[in-house]
């Protein structure tokens, strides 16, 4: 059964949690003593009058059940007929952005909740920057609190294309408006008499049709993790499968650097392979004696990835301390750990365009044309 | 590649990166199914070498005695070393969870003791099985999980975590746990033990065994230190997960075989650590635990 990783955010106090709780709830995905410890917290501490407080079921934190809010990315596994999903439900809070990236780097798919009431705030943009620079082209617009608006439709509506006139330049590739009460379980699962005015998809129908790029294929790429000698007659590369298809007798390029060698064998516990998808972690001989090491890319030689020092690029800035130009920091690229200097000043939290120069030449890719290999992080050294 | 292959793929990934990046790995085994599939994942990941760490158990001497002769038997069959450390403390003292109770008992032998193991191994790595969908605050870590020097956890301030980048720059004395059964499910891990034929404890499946009634909880009667007011009676139960015997419930099952237990999940209605006394102590008590050094 195919997986749909997908992302919950927006601006605090817009209801993801409950969205989360709601989408268990009526799924019937929640275990008898996980619901009858939900029944037992919405009584001490929940913020419902005791009745079920489904921000409790990912709030798991004391911390966040003390002061009511998400601080970190909490990730619930669930499957209807249709998919399994794992969802990724970040905090609001402009204090725990770093927390709401993380969910987001490894999500297909984003739900970006606001309040019908308040519309788009600064954290709902910053928020959609974030899931359009990570490279997540499916976006839901869940315009949630209506019960609070009499579930009118011009509010809804209102909103919508408010938002939709801002993400113009996201690049995404579908925004979704639906309009919802997570409280109420209003269009999440079923729809709901009190919008016969909507016909499209609820919530779980969008989440169990939408469509999940698969990575696109190309010239192969091997990511060195590790260099496998358990004896002097055995030097193998082991690593993963970034990008393509690898083959037994492939040429291959060692980036950076102009050496070649060829693809002699594809080595795992369960037997050799013949070709090696993209994904897949394994353990490749070459033919030649040549050197390689961690942080390497072994590239299909007819077609190598390109290798640079300087790059223009977009940051994100996680760190309490801000970006200074001209510092010396790490960045973490692939396998490998350079350092960089950049040339202007970021605050915490900021998203900026900036010339980026590492301390020695890496192999990249773009981030849209494959996420996967074309990566960097950077912190702080 | 199907679900399991991308997990599988994933998971050799995340042990690739933790050792190539450490000093002094460590794989926390112990001995449950995840505890297999994890050590399984291992070998794969560095095939044709040996998985290049010890497997370390932090014993209480109250687990069940297939769970030692599996764990013996194992590690003699794969060529591995093997650390069993039981803290000194304890065994002077025979802390045990029926004179002491299930939460001094856990601290002492399990928290205490593998913060006493790492330190005097000077690990600066330790794998683990746990999985984000066993409890809601394991949903909230990391893969690669940050330690203090005092092995502390500190939940409101974990490091950013990108992609498959994993940041492991630790300074002397702290240390970084990883679990590379993050985003694995209960049921994944079954149908993975079902497709890679993993052998585990025998205790997982169905057989007669002697139980008594223990604060709601089926207790098998394992061995003579149990004090008994009343006979054990016998039951075709099993285990969804092992700890210390008298501490972990077992369930009422006909399962005897994997595809047996995978079909009995399928129609479960509640979750594996149901069966954990040592999670009901109080409200959040697996947090509390992790932030004092517990898995």
């Amino acid at each position: 059964m195919e997986l749909l990783r997908f992302i919950t955010c927006g601006s605090v106090d817009d209801g993801k949690s409950t969205l989360i709780g709601r989408l268990l709830y009526e799924s019937k995905l929640l275990y008898a003593d996980h619901l009858a410890a939900l029944e037992a917290d919405s009584r001490r501490v929940g913020t419902r009058g005791g009745e079920l407080d489904f921000a409790l079921l990912v709030d798991g934190l004391a911390a966040e059940r003390e002061q009511g809010i998400t601080i970190d990315v909490a990730y619930r596994f669930f499957a209807t007929e249709a998919r399994r999903f794992i969802v990724a439900d970040t905090p609001g809070h402009e204090q725990y952005t770093r927390n709401m990236v993380t969910g987001a780097s490894t999500a297909d798919a984003a739900v970006i909740l606001l309040d019908a009431r308040k519309g788009v705030l600064s954290q709902t943009r910053r928020h959609a920057r974030i899931v359009s620079l990570l490279g997540i082209r499916h976006v839901a617009l869940a315009v949630n609190k209506l019960d609070l608006l009499g579930y009118s439709r011009e509010s809804f509506e209102k909103v919508c294309f408010e938002f939709t006139e801002f993400a113009a330049d996201l690049g995404f590739a579908e925004i979704t408006c639906v309009p919802m009460s997570a409280t109420e379980g209003v269009n999440v699962v079923g729809h709901s008499e009190l919008t016969p005015w909507y016909d499209g998809k609820t919530l779980l129908q969008w989440l169990e049709t939408v469509v999940v790029d698969t990575e696109e294929n190309g010239p192969s790429r091997f990511l060195v993790q590790w260099v496998n000698r358990p004896d002097a007659t055995f030097r193998g590369f082991s690593g993963r499968v970034l990008r393509g298809t690898l083959r037994r007798g492939d040429e291959v390029r060692v980036l950076p650097g102009e050496r070649t060698s060829t693809v002699d064998r594809i080595v795992t516990m369960d037997g050799d392979l013949l070709e090696a998808p993209t994904g897949s972690s394994v353990t490749v001989v070459l033919t030649d004696d040549v050197d390689a090491s961690r942080g390497d890319v072994l590239a299909f030689a007819a077609d190598p990835a390109g290798v640079a020092d300087a790059f223009q690029a977009h940051l994100v800035w996680l760190n309490e301390n801000g970006l200074l130009p001209g510092r010396q920091y790490l960045a973490k690229i692939g396998a490998r750990t350079v350092g960089f200097t950049a040339t202007k000043a970021l605050q915490l939290n900021e998203i900026g365009v900036d010339s980026v120069h590492f301390d020695t030449p890496v192999p990249f890719e773009s981030y849209r044309t494959n996420a996967t290999s074309a990566r960097s992080w950077c912190s702080t050294g | 590649m199907d679900h399991l292959d991308r997990l599988e793929a994933d998971s050799i990934d995340i042990f690739r990166e933790a050792v190539a990046e450490s000093e002094r790995p460590v794989l926390l085994y112990s001995i449950g199914k995840d505890s297999s599939v994890l050590l399984h994942l291992a070998r794969k990941a560095f095939h044709p070498s040996k998985p290049p760490f010890p497997l370390l158990h932090v014993d209480t001497t109250w687990k069940f005695r297939e769970m030692i002769e599996f764990r013996d038997r194992t590690a003699a069959e794969l060529g591995l070393e093997l650390i069993v450390h039981r803290n000194p403390e304890c065994v002077a003292l025979g802390i045990n969870p029926f004179d002491h109770g299930s939460a001094r008992h856990t601290d002492m032998w399990k928290t205490q003791g593998l913060r006493q193991a790492l330190d005097e191994h000077r690990f600066d790595l330790a794998f683990g099985g746990a999985r984000r969908d066993e409890e809601a605050s394991r949903a909230k870590e990391r893969v690669f999980s940050f330690r203090t020097a005092q092995h502390r956890w500190d939940p409101k301030n974990q490091r950013p975590e990108l992609w498959r980048l994993y940041n492991t720059r630790v300074a002397p004395g702290e240390s970084i746990r990883v679990f590379p059964l993050s985003n694995w499910t209960e049921l994944d891990v079954w149908r993975y033990v079902e497709r890679e034929g993993i052998p585990v404890v025998p205790l997982y499946f169905a057989a007669w065994r002697p139980v008594v009634d223990r604060d709601g909880l089926l207790i098998m009667v394992d061995d003579d230190r149990m004090p008994l007011t009343e006979s054990p009676r016998h039951e075709l139960v099993r285990f969804r997960t092992l700890g210390c015997y008298p501490l972990t419930g077992a369930v009422r099952s006909e399962a005897r075989t994997v595809p047996e237990i995978v079909e009995e999940m399928r129609a479960a209605t509640t979750s594996e650590r149901q069966g954990r006394l040592i999670d009901h102590d109080q409200s959040g008590s697996m947090e509390r635990k992790k932030r004092e050094g517990y898995f």
